[in-house]
């Protein structure tokens, strides 16, 4: 039997001018899979993800997600989508940012229950409901009524993952997103996401907490200078196998420290 | 004094002018300027040049200048304007120009970051600047678009230039007739700084109402 993959990413390429940033690549994730990017700064992590939810167009190769091309219309000469296609599109990914970006002006609740009204069409107090669900589940229930600039940076962090879960997203994508919080409150972070993981949640992340990518990862890649240079297990990735030199490179800086 | 109290009427008539164009100058400029403002941020590069252009030649030109140039202007190019809409045109243009730097300014403030959590959440363009862009524009929109409001109330007295009898204008022809210029000009600066006063006041409910980041 043939296992479709979820979100399929194939030789994708993408330029910043004269600076090739993504070579080429081909990246798969199958449904409740939990895939994590790590590698060197600069090597193109956060492009990568940021071109799945067409945040960046890509110049060649194609992105699908359940079939569908992301940035340009089915069975076309790559022609862009039109805007409301590609809101749909980008509504089939959920994203979470390092700097969080709640709206400021909005409570938890209805940071949550924006894209659930406007977006999915709920009623004013469906969406409700499923915003309590989910700040219950991120454990924010009593700061629904909160706005964010009254919020430490782990409850930001954490509505902002009940605002894009909430959302229904068939695929999660996360870049760094405890790298903007003080260290103890990194912990509370990791937690959620590793339930969203228990929960069969399909997730692309990257992270530099090398120790939880081994535990909360099905699959590790390794990126360096615009393309997969690595990908296996967690323990295959850890033990540095392969006789692959940056890759052992990169991971003796974290040799030493917690791993 | 009492010719003075006589030409009371008259000079509510004044103000009533001044009001009107004031008013409508603000509302007609707030509309167009925003919609320019927004063209300036998010057009394709010929709508962003466009009003670039027609923004900084309008802000370079002396609202005086700008007045003559639509009443006098245009009626050979077959746009004849009686003065008052003359007035109200160029002032709006006036106006209009500043509220697109405005707005500029305002939603430049903002974090690209902003954009960014309104299209990943699936919105498109028009509900992420009504929803997201827009209600956090206002607070940094507001304080400078208040300060030119009271301008353009101020400003307005420029239509008496072309014979529109507003405030500014009927207090001159009263003085004209009564000869006594300190009281009638106190009253007509009283008059004026009421408008503003009562505006200023205003917009610092206005502020207060939009200062989502609690202190
Ligand atoms: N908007 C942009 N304009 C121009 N160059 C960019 C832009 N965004 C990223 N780059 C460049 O693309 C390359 C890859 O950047 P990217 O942010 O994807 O790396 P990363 O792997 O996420 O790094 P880090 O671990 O530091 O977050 C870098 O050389 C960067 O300078
Ligand atoms: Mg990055």
């Amino acid at each position: 039997m043939e296992v479709v993959p979820l979100l399929a990413i194939e030789q994708l390429s993408k330029s910043f001018g004269s600076n090739e940033v993504l070579k080429s690549v081909d990246l798969s994730v199958s449904a409740g899979e939990v895939v994590t990017i790590i590698g060197p700064s600069g090597s193109g992590k956060t492009t990568l993800l940021r071109c799945v939810n067409f945040l960046e167009f890509y110049d060649g190769g194609s992105i699908r997600i359940d079939g569908s091309e992301v940035g340009f219309r089915d069975g076309s000469q790559r022609r862009r989508r039109t805007e409301r296609d590609l809101a749909r599109m980008r509504a089939e990914t959920g994203m979470v940012f390092q700097s969080f970006n709640l709206f400021p002006h909005l409570t938890a609740e209805q940071n949550v229950t924006l894209g659930l009204q406007q977006v999915r069409g709920k009623s004013r107090k469906d969406a409700r409901d499923t915003a309590r669900h989910w700040l219950a589940r991120v454990g924010l229930e009593h700061k629904a009524g909160s706005l964010p600039s009254e919020l430490s940076g782990g409850q930001q962090q954490r509505v902002g993952i009940a605002r894009a879960v909430a959302m229904e997203p068939k695929v999660l994508l996360l870049d760094e997103i405890t790298s903007a919080l003080d260290p103890e409150l990194v912990g509370e972070v990791l937690d959620v996401v590793t339930q969203l993981a228990a929960d069969g949640m399909t997730m692309l992340m990257v992270t530099h907490e090398i120790a939880f990518a081994r535990d909360a990862s099905h699959r590790i890649v390794f990126m360096a200078d615009g393309r997969v240079s690595a990908e296996g297990s967690p323990d295959h990735i850890m033990s540095g196998a392969d006789g692959n030199d940056r890759l052992e490179a990169f991971l003796s800086r974290f040799r030493g420290s917690r791993i | 004094m009492d010719q003075i109290v006589y030409a009371f009427p008259f000079l509510l008539q004044g103000l009533w002018t001044t009001i009107l164009v004031s008013a409508i100058v603000v509302a007609l400029s707030l509309v167009i300027g925003a919609a320019l403002g927004v063209g300036l941020v998010y057009g394709p590069l010929p709508v962003r040049l466009a009003v670039r252009i027609l923004s900084d030649c309008v802000r370079g030109i002396p609202i005086l200048v700008l007045i003559f140039m639509v009443y006098y202007g245009l009626p050979p190019l077959g746009l004849r304007l009686d003065p008052f809409w003359a007035a109200v045109a160029a002032l709006t243009l006036f106006k209009a120009a500043q509220v697109v730097e405005y707005v500029r300014g305002a939603i430049g403030s903002i974090p690209r970051g902003q954009m960014e959590a309104g299209k990943a959440i699936g919105l498109i363009f028009s509900d992420r600047l009504r929803f997201v862009i827009f209600p956090q524009a206002v607070r940094r929109f507001l304080p400078p678009w208040i300060n030119g409001v009271t301008d353009a109330v101020k400003g307005s007295a420029l239509v008496s230039l072309l014979g529109v009898v507003d405030l500014m204008h009927a207090i001159n022809q009263v003085i004209g007739r009564t000869y006594e210029p300190l009281p009638l000009y106190l009253l007509g600066a009283a008059l004026y700084f009421a408008i503003n006063y009562s505006l200023s006041s205003f917009s610092r409910v206005l502020e207060r109402r939009y200062a989502f980041v609690r202190e």
